[in-house]
Protein backbone atom coordinates (compact mmCIF):
# COMPACT_ATOMS: atom_id res chain seq x y z
CA UNK A 1 0.00 0.00 0.00
CA UNK A 2 2.75 2.16 0.76
CA UNK A 3 4.94 1.04 -2.16
CA UNK A 4 2.17 1.93 -4.37
CA UNK A 5 1.15 5.28 -3.07
CA UNK A 6 4.22 6.76 -3.64
CA UNK A 7 4.52 5.35 -7.20
CA UNK A 8 1.45 6.68 -7.84
CA UNK A 9 2.33 10.26 -7.04
CA UNK A 10 5.77 10.03 -8.53
CA UNK A 11 4.71 8.94 -12.04
CA UNK A 12 1.89 11.62 -11.60
CA UNK A 13 4.21 14.71 -10.43
CA UNK A 14 6.68 13.33 -12.92
CA UNK A 15 4.54 13.69 -15.80
CA UNK A 16 2.91 16.79 -14.94
CA UNK A 17 6.06 18.23 -15.07
CA UNK A 18 6.87 16.76 -18.56
CA UNK A 19 4.71 19.72 -19.38
CA UNK A 20 7.51 22.31 -20.06
CA UNK A 21 8.80 19.59 -22.51
CA UNK A 22 5.42 19.03 -24.13
CA UNK A 23 5.11 23.34 -24.48
CA UNK A 24 8.91 22.93 -26.24
CA UNK A 25 7.05 20.56 -28.17
CA UNK A 26 4.38 22.03 -29.36
CA UNK A 27 6.03 25.63 -30.06
CA UNK A 28 8.12 23.53 -32.34
CA UNK A 29 5.83 21.76 -34.14
CA UNK A 30 3.01 23.74 -34.97
CA UNK A 31 5.11 26.33 -35.85
CA UNK A 32 7.43 24.23 -38.27
CA UNK A 33 3.90 22.55 -39.55
CA UNK A 34 2.47 25.73 -39.73
CA UNK A 35 5.10 27.95 -41.52
CA UNK A 36 5.63 24.37 -44.10
CA UNK A 37 3.71 25.92 -47.23
CA UNK A 38 5.75 29.24 -47.43
CA UNK A 39 9.15 26.97 -46.48
CA UNK A 40 8.01 24.40 -49.25
CA UNK A 41 7.21 27.53 -52.16
CA UNK A 42 10.65 29.72 -51.30
CA UNK A 43 12.73 27.85 -49.42
CA UNK A 44 15.83 29.68 -47.67
CA UNK A 45 14.45 32.75 -49.62
CA UNK A 46 11.79 32.80 -46.96
CA UNK A 47 14.84 33.85 -44.48
CA UNK A 48 16.87 35.76 -47.10
CA UNK A 49 14.08 37.65 -49.46
CA UNK A 50 13.13 41.04 -48.85
CA UNK A 51 9.86 41.39 -50.21
CA UNK A 52 6.54 40.99 -48.36
CA UNK A 53 3.64 41.23 -50.42
CA UNK A 54 0.14 39.76 -49.48
CA UNK A 55 -1.54 40.52 -53.11
CA UNK A 56 -3.73 37.20 -53.75
CA UNK A 57 -2.08 35.11 -56.53
CA UNK A 58 1.26 36.80 -56.60
CA UNK A 59 2.39 36.86 -52.82
CA UNK A 60 5.91 36.56 -52.22
CA UNK A 61 7.27 36.87 -48.75
CA UNK A 62 10.97 37.34 -47.13
CA UNK A 63 11.93 38.14 -43.87
CA UNK A 64 15.63 39.39 -43.98
CA UNK A 65 13.95 43.41 -43.36
CA UNK A 66 12.82 41.88 -40.17
CA UNK A 67 15.43 39.88 -39.19
CA UNK A 68 17.85 42.72 -39.74
CA UNK A 69 15.45 44.86 -37.78
CA UNK A 70 15.28 42.56 -34.72
CA UNK A 71 19.46 42.75 -35.07
CA UNK A 72 19.20 46.48 -34.88
CA UNK A 73 16.82 47.41 -32.63
CA UNK A 74 18.03 45.11 -30.24
CA UNK A 75 21.93 46.18 -31.74
CA UNK A 76 20.93 49.66 -30.01
CA UNK A 77 19.37 48.38 -26.87
CA UNK A 78 22.09 46.50 -25.79
CA UNK A 79 24.67 49.74 -26.22
CA UNK A 80 22.64 51.58 -24.48
CA UNK A 81 21.55 49.28 -21.39
CA UNK A 82 24.22 47.57 -20.93
CA UNK A 83 26.53 50.02 -19.79
CA UNK A 84 23.84 51.82 -17.64
CA UNK A 85 23.39 47.92 -16.10
CA UNK A 86 26.64 47.74 -15.22
CA UNK A 87 27.11 51.28 -13.46
CA UNK A 88 23.81 50.22 -11.57
CA UNK A 89 25.04 47.28 -10.71
CA UNK A 90 28.55 48.39 -9.72
CA UNK A 91 26.43 51.56 -7.81
CA UNK A 92 24.64 48.94 -5.54
CA UNK A 93 27.04 46.82 -4.84
CA UNK A 94 30.50 49.01 -4.48
CA UNK A 95 29.28 52.36 -3.55
CA UNK A 96 25.66 52.86 -2.30
CA UNK A 97 25.66 53.32 1.33
CA UNK A 98 23.69 50.12 2.95
CA UNK A 99 20.16 52.03 2.98
CA UNK A 100 19.95 52.46 -0.28
CA UNK A 101 20.80 49.56 -1.79
CA UNK A 102 17.50 47.78 -0.73
CA UNK A 103 15.51 50.54 -2.23
CA UNK A 104 17.17 51.58 -5.56
CA UNK A 105 17.37 47.76 -6.20
CA UNK A 106 13.36 47.65 -5.45
CA UNK A 107 13.20 50.32 -7.85
CA UNK A 108 15.13 48.64 -10.74
CA UNK A 109 13.12 45.71 -10.61
CA UNK A 110 10.21 47.52 -10.93
CA UNK A 111 10.75 48.49 -14.22
CA UNK A 112 10.43 44.88 -15.13
CA UNK A 113 6.98 44.92 -13.42
CA UNK A 114 5.50 47.23 -15.78
CA UNK A 115 3.59 45.35 -18.99
CA UNK A 116 4.96 46.09 -22.13
CA UNK A 117 2.13 47.17 -23.26
CA UNK A 118 2.41 50.39 -21.02
CA UNK A 119 5.62 51.48 -22.26
CA UNK A 120 4.37 51.61 -25.67
CA UNK A 121 2.07 53.75 -24.52
CA UNK A 122 4.30 56.29 -22.58
CA UNK A 123 6.64 55.88 -25.72
CA UNK A 124 3.87 56.53 -27.91
CA UNK A 125 2.71 59.90 -25.83
CA UNK A 126 5.84 61.16 -23.79
CA UNK A 127 8.44 58.77 -24.84
CA UNK A 128 8.75 59.64 -28.60
CA UNK A 129 8.46 63.13 -27.99
CA UNK A 130 11.48 63.71 -25.65
CA UNK A 131 13.62 61.10 -28.56
CA UNK A 132 12.70 63.93 -31.18
CA UNK A 133 13.00 66.70 -29.14
CA UNK A 134 16.37 66.22 -27.92
CA UNK A 135 18.15 63.48 -29.21
CA UNK A 136 17.00 62.51 -32.37
CA UNK A 137 16.79 66.74 -34.01
CA UNK A 138 19.99 67.37 -32.78
CA UNK A 139 21.76 64.26 -33.79
CA UNK A 140 20.33 64.54 -37.32
CA UNK A 141 21.35 68.29 -37.63
CA UNK A 142 25.29 67.64 -36.72
CA UNK A 143 25.20 64.11 -38.28
CA UNK A 144 22.82 63.90 -40.74
CA UNK A 145 25.95 63.19 -43.27
CA UNK A 146 26.64 59.82 -41.72
CA UNK A 147 24.04 57.36 -43.53
CA UNK A 148 22.77 55.82 -40.33
CA UNK A 149 21.70 58.60 -39.27
CA UNK A 150 19.97 60.00 -42.47
CA UNK A 151 16.41 60.79 -42.89
CA UNK A 152 13.86 63.18 -41.04
CA UNK A 153 13.43 62.10 -37.22
CA UNK A 154 9.84 61.75 -36.71
CA UNK A 155 10.51 59.48 -33.38
CA UNK A 156 8.32 56.09 -34.81
CA UNK A 157 11.26 54.68 -36.03
CA UNK A 158 14.40 52.35 -34.93
CA UNK A 159 16.22 54.28 -32.50
CA UNK A 160 13.04 55.10 -30.38
CA UNK A 161 12.47 51.38 -30.39
CA UNK A 162 15.99 50.13 -29.44
CA UNK A 163 16.03 52.92 -27.27
CA UNK A 164 12.52 52.14 -25.15
CA UNK A 165 14.00 48.60 -25.28
CA UNK A 166 17.62 49.58 -23.49
CA UNK A 167 14.70 50.67 -20.26
CA UNK A 168 13.06 47.38 -20.78
CA UNK A 169 16.16 45.21 -20.71
CA UNK A 170 18.22 47.13 -17.68
CA UNK A 171 16.50 45.36 -14.52
CA UNK A 172 17.55 41.67 -16.39
CA UNK A 173 20.95 42.76 -17.25
CA UNK A 174 21.50 44.83 -14.17
CA UNK A 175 19.73 42.20 -11.36
CA UNK A 176 21.87 39.26 -12.81
CA UNK A 177 25.18 41.71 -12.89
CA UNK A 178 24.85 42.48 -9.29
CA UNK A 179 24.38 38.90 -8.40
CA UNK A 180 27.80 38.39 -10.55
CA UNK A 181 29.32 41.19 -9.07
CA UNK A 182 29.07 40.51 -5.36
CA UNK A 183 30.09 36.81 -5.88
CA UNK A 184 33.54 38.30 -6.77
CA UNK A 185 34.90 37.10 -3.39
CA UNK A 186 36.34 39.63 -0.80
CA UNK A 187 39.91 38.53 -1.11
CA UNK A 188 40.35 40.12 -4.53
CA UNK A 189 39.08 42.97 -3.52
CA UNK A 190 41.90 43.47 0.00
CA UNK A 191 43.90 41.90 -2.48
CA UNK A 192 44.04 44.99 -4.74
CA UNK A 193 43.27 47.69 -2.54
CA UNK A 194 46.18 46.66 -0.31
CA UNK A 195 48.24 47.51 -3.25
CA UNK A 196 47.61 50.99 -3.63
CA UNK A 197 44.27 50.62 -6.06
CA UNK A 198 41.40 53.35 -5.80
CA UNK A 199 38.24 52.05 -6.03
CA UNK A 200 37.85 52.51 -9.93
CA UNK A 201 40.71 50.42 -10.54
CA UNK A 202 39.76 47.86 -8.08
CA UNK A 203 36.42 47.61 -10.28
CA UNK A 204 38.26 47.79 -13.82
CA UNK A 205 40.79 45.84 -13.40
CA UNK A 206 39.77 42.88 -10.93
CA UNK A 207 35.97 42.90 -10.27
CA UNK A 208 34.96 43.24 -13.57
CA UNK A 209 37.82 40.62 -14.89
CA UNK A 210 37.14 38.63 -12.80
CA UNK A 211 33.08 38.63 -13.39
CA UNK A 212 33.45 38.92 -16.71
CA UNK A 213 31.67 35.48 -18.11
CA UNK A 214 28.75 36.35 -15.86
CA UNK A 215 28.44 39.50 -17.10
CA UNK A 216 28.90 38.63 -20.49
CA UNK A 217 25.52 36.09 -19.89
CA UNK A 218 24.04 38.73 -18.34
CA UNK A 219 24.34 40.74 -21.48
CA UNK A 220 22.90 37.78 -23.52
CA UNK A 221 19.57 37.14 -21.03
CA UNK A 222 19.21 41.20 -21.77
CA UNK A 223 19.53 40.23 -25.45
CA UNK A 224 17.03 37.58 -25.65
CA UNK A 225 14.52 39.92 -23.79
CA UNK A 226 15.17 42.60 -26.16
CA UNK A 227 14.91 40.01 -29.33
CA UNK A 228 11.38 39.10 -28.20
CA UNK A 229 9.97 42.28 -26.60
CA UNK A 230 7.07 42.69 -28.40
CA UNK A 231 4.57 45.36 -27.52
CA UNK A 232 6.51 48.38 -27.13
CA UNK A 233 8.44 47.90 -29.94
CA UNK A 234 5.11 47.35 -32.07
CA UNK A 235 3.89 50.80 -31.55
CA UNK A 236 6.90 52.63 -31.85
CA UNK A 237 9.25 51.35 -34.65
CA UNK A 238 6.92 52.67 -37.24
CA UNK A 239 5.82 49.37 -38.46
CA UNK A 240 7.35 49.33 -42.33
CA UNK A 241 7.13 46.42 -44.58
CA UNK A 242 8.67 45.34 -47.31
CA UNK A 243 11.85 47.05 -49.15
CA UNK A 244 10.89 50.16 -46.87
CA UNK A 245 11.63 48.35 -43.93
CA UNK A 246 15.25 47.54 -44.64
CA UNK A 247 16.97 48.87 -41.82
CA UNK A 248 19.15 51.39 -43.67
CA UNK A 249 19.06 54.63 -41.11
CA UNK A 250 18.02 54.50 -37.73
CA UNK A 251 15.74 57.34 -37.90
CA UNK A 252 13.78 55.34 -40.46
CA UNK A 253 10.64 53.05 -39.77
CA UNK A 254 11.20 49.83 -39.05
CA UNK A 255 10.25 46.63 -38.28
CA UNK A 256 11.05 43.61 -36.28
CA UNK A 257 9.99 39.81 -36.44
CA UNK A 258 7.98 40.20 -33.29
CA UNK A 259 6.28 43.65 -34.32
CA UNK A 260 5.54 42.31 -38.14
CA UNK A 261 3.79 39.66 -36.07
CA UNK A 262 1.60 41.74 -34.02
CA UNK A 263 1.37 44.34 -36.50
CA UNK A 264 0.17 42.25 -39.44
CA UNK A 265 -1.10 39.08 -38.34
CA UNK A 266 -4.93 39.80 -38.16
CA UNK A 267 -4.41 41.94 -41.12
CA UNK A 268 -3.58 37.83 -42.98
CA UNK A 269 -6.20 36.91 -46.02
CA UNK A 270 -5.14 34.15 -46.76
CA UNK A 271 -4.05 30.92 -45.29
CA UNK A 272 -0.66 31.31 -47.40
CA UNK A 273 -0.13 34.47 -45.54
CA UNK A 274 -1.00 33.02 -42.29
CA UNK A 275 1.58 30.54 -43.21
CA UNK A 276 4.01 33.46 -43.68
CA UNK A 277 3.50 35.10 -40.09
CA UNK A 278 4.18 31.90 -38.37
CA UNK A 279 6.96 31.60 -40.51
CA UNK A 280 8.14 34.30 -38.80
CA UNK A 281 7.04 33.04 -35.62
CA UNK A 282 9.23 30.14 -36.27
CA UNK A 283 12.61 32.86 -37.40
CA UNK A 284 11.92 34.48 -33.83
CA UNK A 285 11.91 30.61 -32.23
CA UNK A 286 14.99 30.13 -33.36
CA UNK A 287 17.10 32.97 -33.06
CA UNK A 288 15.52 32.93 -28.99
CA UNK A 289 16.19 28.87 -28.94
CA UNK A 290 20.02 29.79 -30.09
CA UNK A 291 20.43 33.05 -27.73
CA UNK A 292 18.78 30.93 -24.68
CA UNK A 293 20.64 27.68 -24.76
CA UNK A 294 24.15 29.99 -25.41
CA UNK A 295 22.84 32.05 -22.25
CA UNK A 296 22.56 28.94 -20.63
CA UNK A 297 25.80 27.49 -20.77
CA UNK A 298 27.83 30.56 -19.71
CA UNK A 299 25.41 30.94 -16.91
CA UNK A 300 25.80 27.19 -15.81
CA UNK A 301 29.75 27.45 -16.06
CA UNK A 302 30.24 30.59 -14.45
CA UNK A 303 27.75 29.66 -10.86
CA UNK A 304 29.67 26.19 -11.14
CA UNK A 305 32.75 27.59 -11.00
CA UNK A 306 31.66 30.01 -8.17
CA UNK A 307 30.28 27.36 -5.76
CA UNK A 308 26.69 27.51 -7.05
CA UNK A 309 25.67 29.46 -4.05
CA UNK A 310 23.16 32.00 -6.63
CA UNK A 311 20.85 29.73 -8.37
CA UNK B 1 51.05 64.19 -13.70
CA UNK B 2 48.93 61.12 -15.70
CA UNK B 3 49.40 59.23 -12.96
CA UNK B 4 49.58 61.27 -10.20
CA UNK B 5 47.37 59.82 -6.82
CA UNK B 6 45.59 62.79 -6.96
CA UNK B 7 44.37 62.37 -10.64
CA UNK B 8 43.72 58.94 -9.88
CA UNK B 9 41.50 59.74 -6.84
CA UNK B 10 39.91 62.38 -9.61
CA UNK B 11 39.03 59.71 -12.15
CA UNK B 12 37.82 57.54 -8.79
CA UNK B 13 35.21 60.09 -8.05
CA UNK B 14 34.17 60.61 -11.82
CA UNK B 15 33.19 57.44 -12.12
CA UNK B 16 31.28 57.20 -8.59
CA UNK B 17 29.40 60.08 -10.05
CA UNK B 18 28.63 58.13 -13.25
CA UNK B 19 27.21 54.95 -12.01
CA UNK B 20 25.32 57.41 -9.52
CA UNK B 21 23.72 58.84 -13.05
CA UNK B 22 23.34 55.19 -14.37
CA UNK B 23 21.05 54.76 -11.75
CA UNK B 24 19.05 58.13 -11.96
CA UNK B 25 18.64 57.07 -16.11
CA UNK B 26 16.96 54.13 -15.09
CA UNK B 27 14.76 55.40 -12.11
CA UNK B 28 13.59 58.45 -14.38
CA UNK B 29 11.40 56.27 -16.75
CA UNK B 30 9.88 54.52 -14.22
CA UNK B 31 9.25 57.76 -12.47
CA UNK B 32 7.90 59.59 -15.50
CA UNK B 33 5.74 56.37 -16.78
CA UNK B 34 3.72 56.18 -13.08
CA UNK B 35 3.56 60.02 -13.11
CA UNK B 36 1.97 59.95 -16.53
CA UNK B 37 -0.30 57.52 -16.02
CA UNK B 38 -1.42 58.89 -12.78
CA UNK B 39 -2.21 61.65 -14.05
CA UNK B 40 -3.61 61.27 -17.82
CA UNK B 41 -5.27 58.11 -16.11
CA UNK B 42 -7.20 59.22 -13.04
CA UNK B 43 -9.12 62.42 -14.94
CA UNK B 44 -11.02 59.07 -16.96
CA UNK B 45 -12.03 57.54 -13.55
CA UNK B 46 -15.68 57.37 -12.66
CA UNK B 47 -18.00 54.27 -12.03
CA UNK B 48 -19.26 55.00 -15.68
CA UNK B 49 -15.88 54.22 -17.19
CA UNK B 50 -15.39 51.20 -14.68
CA UNK B 51 -18.71 49.29 -15.06
CA UNK B 52 -19.80 50.55 -18.73
CA UNK B 53 -18.57 48.67 -21.69
CA UNK B 54 -17.09 49.88 -24.58
CA UNK B 55 -20.36 51.75 -26.33
CA UNK B 56 -21.23 53.73 -23.08
CA UNK B 57 -17.63 54.69 -23.67
CA UNK B 58 -16.43 52.20 -20.25
CA UNK B 59 -13.70 50.14 -19.78
CA UNK B 60 -15.84 47.51 -17.40
CA UNK B 61 -15.72 44.72 -20.23
CA UNK B 62 -12.31 44.62 -20.05
CA UNK B 63 -11.38 44.54 -16.66
CA UNK B 64 -14.02 41.84 -16.37
CA UNK B 65 -12.13 40.13 -19.40
CA UNK B 66 -9.06 40.73 -17.66
CA UNK B 67 -10.33 39.10 -14.38
CA UNK B 68 -11.85 36.48 -16.19
CA UNK B 69 -8.92 35.35 -18.62
CA UNK B 70 -6.73 35.74 -15.34
CA UNK B 71 -8.62 33.61 -13.35
CA UNK B 72 -8.61 30.70 -15.97
CA UNK B 73 -5.22 30.90 -16.63
CA UNK B 74 -4.41 30.19 -12.91
CA UNK B 75 -6.70 27.23 -12.94
CA UNK B 76 -4.55 25.70 -15.63
CA UNK B 77 -1.22 27.05 -14.74
CA UNK B 78 -1.17 26.85 -10.61
CA UNK B 79 -1.78 23.06 -9.96
CA UNK B 80 -0.23 22.19 -13.23
CA UNK B 81 3.20 24.28 -12.29
CA UNK B 82 3.52 23.30 -8.01
CA UNK B 83 3.22 19.49 -9.08
CA UNK B 84 5.63 20.35 -11.54
CA UNK B 85 8.16 22.52 -9.14
CA UNK B 86 7.55 19.51 -6.86
CA UNK B 87 8.64 16.92 -9.11
CA UNK B 88 11.61 18.88 -10.02
CA UNK B 89 12.54 19.53 -6.09
CA UNK B 90 11.80 16.55 -4.38
CA UNK B 91 12.44 13.92 -7.01
CA UNK B 92 15.75 13.53 -7.38
CA UNK B 93 18.39 14.83 -9.87
CA UNK B 94 18.37 12.88 -12.28
CA UNK B 95 19.18 13.89 -16.30
CA UNK B 96 15.60 13.59 -16.70
CA UNK B 97 14.66 16.66 -14.00
CA UNK B 98 17.75 18.66 -14.72
CA UNK B 99 16.64 18.68 -18.83
CA UNK B 100 13.35 19.69 -17.61
CA UNK B 101 14.68 22.23 -15.70
CA UNK B 102 17.12 23.87 -18.46
CA UNK B 103 13.83 23.42 -20.75
CA UNK B 104 11.63 24.91 -17.59
CA UNK B 105 14.29 27.97 -17.62
CA UNK B 106 14.61 28.89 -21.32
CA UNK B 107 10.49 28.69 -21.25
CA UNK B 108 10.59 31.07 -18.89
CA UNK B 109 12.88 33.22 -21.32
CA UNK B 110 10.67 32.90 -23.95
CA UNK B 111 8.74 35.73 -25.96
CA UNK B 112 5.53 35.83 -25.01
CA UNK B 113 4.78 36.51 -28.82
CA UNK B 114 5.71 32.82 -29.52
CA UNK B 115 3.25 31.62 -27.36
CA UNK B 116 0.63 33.94 -29.64
CA UNK B 117 1.73 32.59 -32.49
CA UNK B 118 1.82 28.74 -31.37
CA UNK B 119 -1.30 28.97 -29.92
CA UNK B 120 -2.96 30.80 -32.95
CA UNK B 121 -0.85 27.97 -35.73
CA UNK B 122 -2.56 25.35 -33.60
CA UNK B 123 -5.72 26.82 -33.95
CA UNK B 124 -5.28 26.87 -37.42
CA UNK B 125 -4.41 23.84 -37.65
CA UNK B 126 -6.87 21.71 -35.00
CA UNK B 127 -9.65 24.02 -34.26
CA UNK B 128 -10.12 25.25 -38.15
CA UNK B 129 -12.66 28.04 -38.20
CA UNK B 130 -14.74 26.25 -35.18
CA UNK B 131 -16.48 28.76 -32.69
CA UNK B 132 -13.88 27.94 -30.09
CA UNK B 133 -10.71 28.93 -32.15
CA UNK B 134 -11.08 32.72 -31.46
CA UNK B 135 -12.02 32.44 -27.55
CA UNK B 136 -11.48 32.90 -24.34
CA UNK B 137 -10.33 29.55 -23.52
CA UNK B 138 -7.79 29.52 -26.27
CA UNK B 139 -6.52 32.90 -24.65
CA UNK B 140 -6.38 31.05 -21.51
CA UNK B 141 -4.41 28.00 -22.31
CA UNK B 142 -2.15 30.35 -24.43
CA UNK B 143 -1.44 32.76 -21.14
CA UNK B 144 -0.66 29.56 -19.13
CA UNK B 145 2.02 28.43 -21.48
CA UNK B 146 3.60 31.60 -20.03
CA UNK B 147 2.89 31.12 -16.35
CA UNK B 148 3.32 27.39 -15.71
CA UNK B 149 6.75 27.82 -16.36
CA UNK B 150 7.19 30.67 -14.19
CA UNK B 151 5.54 29.01 -11.34
CA UNK B 152 7.45 25.89 -12.12
CA UNK B 153 10.52 27.64 -11.43
CA UNK B 154 9.73 29.80 -8.58
CA UNK B 155 7.81 26.48 -6.71
CA UNK B 156 11.06 24.68 -6.94
CA UNK B 157 13.17 27.39 -5.97
CA UNK B 158 11.16 27.90 -2.13
CA UNK B 159 10.68 24.34 -1.78
CA UNK B 160 14.61 23.79 -2.33
CA UNK B 161 14.34 26.09 0.86
CA UNK B 162 12.67 23.60 3.24
CA UNK B 163 15.63 22.24 5.46
CA UNK B 164 15.73 18.34 5.20
CA UNK B 165 15.44 17.75 8.44
CA UNK B 166 11.72 18.53 8.52
CA UNK B 167 11.05 15.61 5.71
CA UNK B 168 13.47 13.20 7.50
CA UNK B 169 10.95 13.78 10.88
CA UNK B 170 7.87 12.98 8.55
CA UNK B 171 9.08 9.88 6.98
CA UNK B 172 10.62 9.07 10.55
CA UNK B 173 7.32 9.54 11.69
CA UNK B 174 5.93 6.91 9.17
CA UNK B 175 4.47 9.12 6.55
CA UNK B 176 4.66 8.26 3.15
CA UNK B 177 6.63 10.58 0.84
CA UNK B 178 3.18 12.00 -1.05
CA UNK B 179 2.01 12.70 2.21
CA UNK B 180 5.15 14.24 3.52
CA UNK B 181 5.58 15.93 0.33
CA UNK B 182 1.94 17.57 0.61
CA UNK B 183 0.91 18.08 4.64
CA UNK B 184 4.86 19.08 5.53
CA UNK B 185 6.82 20.17 2.83
CA UNK B 186 3.92 22.81 0.95
CA UNK B 187 2.64 24.07 3.83
CA UNK B 188 5.78 25.02 5.24
CA UNK B 189 6.71 26.89 2.05
CA UNK B 190 3.18 28.24 1.51
CA UNK B 191 4.40 31.96 1.39
CA UNK B 192 7.28 31.21 -1.19
CA UNK B 193 4.25 29.64 -3.07
CA UNK B 194 2.18 32.25 -2.92
CA UNK B 195 4.99 34.97 -3.83
CA UNK B 196 5.03 33.33 -7.33
CA UNK B 197 1.59 32.47 -7.86
CA UNK B 198 1.04 36.41 -7.20
CA UNK B 199 4.28 37.07 -9.57
CA UNK B 200 2.83 34.75 -12.17
CA UNK B 201 -0.27 36.72 -11.93
CA UNK B 202 1.17 39.93 -12.42
CA UNK B 203 2.93 39.16 -15.22
CA UNK B 204 0.19 37.57 -16.70
CA UNK B 205 -2.30 40.09 -16.47
CA UNK B 206 0.50 42.47 -18.25
CA UNK B 207 0.55 40.24 -21.20
CA UNK B 208 -1.14 41.38 -24.60
CA UNK B 209 1.04 39.75 -27.50
CA UNK B 210 -0.42 36.64 -27.04
CA UNK B 211 -4.10 37.82 -26.54
CA UNK B 212 -3.63 39.49 -30.07
CA UNK B 213 -4.06 36.80 -32.05
CA UNK B 214 -6.27 34.62 -29.53
CA UNK B 215 -8.90 36.35 -27.94
CA UNK B 216 -8.55 39.41 -30.38
CA UNK B 217 -10.31 42.08 -27.99
CA UNK B 218 -14.23 42.72 -27.36
CA UNK B 219 -16.69 45.58 -27.04
CA UNK B 220 -19.16 43.87 -25.04
CA UNK B 221 -19.21 42.11 -21.73
CA UNK B 222 -17.99 38.05 -21.81
CA UNK B 223 -20.46 36.06 -23.41
CA UNK B 224 -19.18 32.60 -22.79
CA UNK B 225 -15.86 30.41 -23.24
CA UNK B 226 -16.62 29.96 -26.77
CA UNK B 227 -16.70 33.50 -27.74
CA UNK B 228 -14.02 36.75 -28.11
CA UNK B 229 -13.51 38.65 -24.66
CA UNK B 230 -11.95 42.14 -24.06
CA UNK B 231 -8.89 42.90 -21.71
CA UNK B 232 -7.50 45.45 -20.15
CA UNK B 233 -3.88 45.54 -22.13
CA UNK B 234 -5.62 45.20 -25.33
CA UNK B 235 -7.92 47.49 -24.66
CA UNK B 236 -4.96 49.98 -23.82
CA UNK B 237 -3.20 49.24 -27.17
CA UNK B 238 -5.97 49.34 -29.48
CA UNK B 239 -7.03 52.75 -27.67
CA UNK B 240 -3.61 54.05 -28.14
CA UNK B 241 -3.39 53.78 -32.26
CA UNK B 242 -6.94 55.22 -32.40
CA UNK B 243 -6.64 59.11 -33.50
CA UNK B 244 -9.15 60.62 -31.59
CA UNK B 245 -8.35 62.17 -27.91
CA UNK B 246 -11.28 60.74 -26.00
CA UNK B 247 -10.48 57.21 -27.37
CA UNK B 248 -6.52 57.88 -25.97
CA UNK B 249 -7.81 59.24 -22.85
CA UNK B 250 -9.14 56.30 -22.53
CA UNK B 251 -6.40 53.94 -23.00
CA UNK B 252 -4.70 56.26 -20.41
CA UNK B 253 -7.48 55.13 -17.68
CA UNK B 254 -7.32 51.31 -18.69
CA UNK B 255 -2.93 51.76 -18.23
CA UNK B 256 -4.14 53.06 -14.72
CA UNK B 257 -6.08 50.12 -13.36
CA UNK B 258 -3.65 47.97 -14.93
CA UNK B 259 -0.96 49.55 -13.91
CA UNK B 260 -2.95 49.47 -10.12
CA UNK B 261 -3.32 45.72 -10.42
CA UNK B 262 0.08 44.60 -11.17
CA UNK B 263 1.68 47.12 -8.91
CA UNK B 264 -0.03 46.00 -5.82
CA UNK B 265 0.49 42.23 -6.75
CA UNK B 266 4.24 43.73 -6.66
CA UNK B 267 3.80 44.80 -3.40
CA UNK B 268 2.36 42.47 -2.10
CA UNK B 269 5.12 39.83 -3.20
CA UNK B 270 7.43 42.50 -1.67
CA UNK B 271 5.39 42.31 1.96
CA UNK B 272 4.87 39.11 2.25
CA UNK B 273 8.51 38.11 1.64
CA UNK B 274 9.53 40.75 4.10
CA UNK B 275 7.42 39.19 6.92
CA UNK B 276 9.62 35.83 6.19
Amino acid sequence: MRFTGDKVFKVLVAVIAASALAILIITGYTLSVGSMPVLQKFGLNFFFGQQWSPAAGREIFGLLPYILGTLATSGIALLIGVPLSLGIAIFLVEMAPRSLRVPISYLVELLAAVPSVIYGLWGLFVFRGFMVTYIETPISKYLGWIPIFSGEPGGLDIFTAGAILAIMIIPTVASISKEVISSVPNSIREGAYSIGATKWEVIKRWVISYGRSGIFGAVILGLGRAVGETMAVTMLIGNATSFSAMPTSLFNPGQTLSSLIASGILDASSPFAYSAYIGAGLALLFMSLIINVGAHFVMTRVFKVKGGAIE
Amino acid sequence: MINSYGFRKLKNRLFFVLCAVCVVIAVVPLASILFEVAIRGAPQLSITFLTANASKGGIGHAIQGTLIIVGLTSIIGIPIGILSGVYLSEFGNNRYTQSLRTINNMLTQFPSIIVGITAYALIFNILGSSKWAFSTLTGAVALSFIMIPIITRTTEESLKLVPNTLREASLALGAHKWRTTLSVVLPTTKTGLITGILLAVARVAGETAPLIMTIQGSRYFFRGLNGRIAALPLEIWTNSLQPYPEAQAQGWGAALILIIIVLTLNIAVRLASRRE
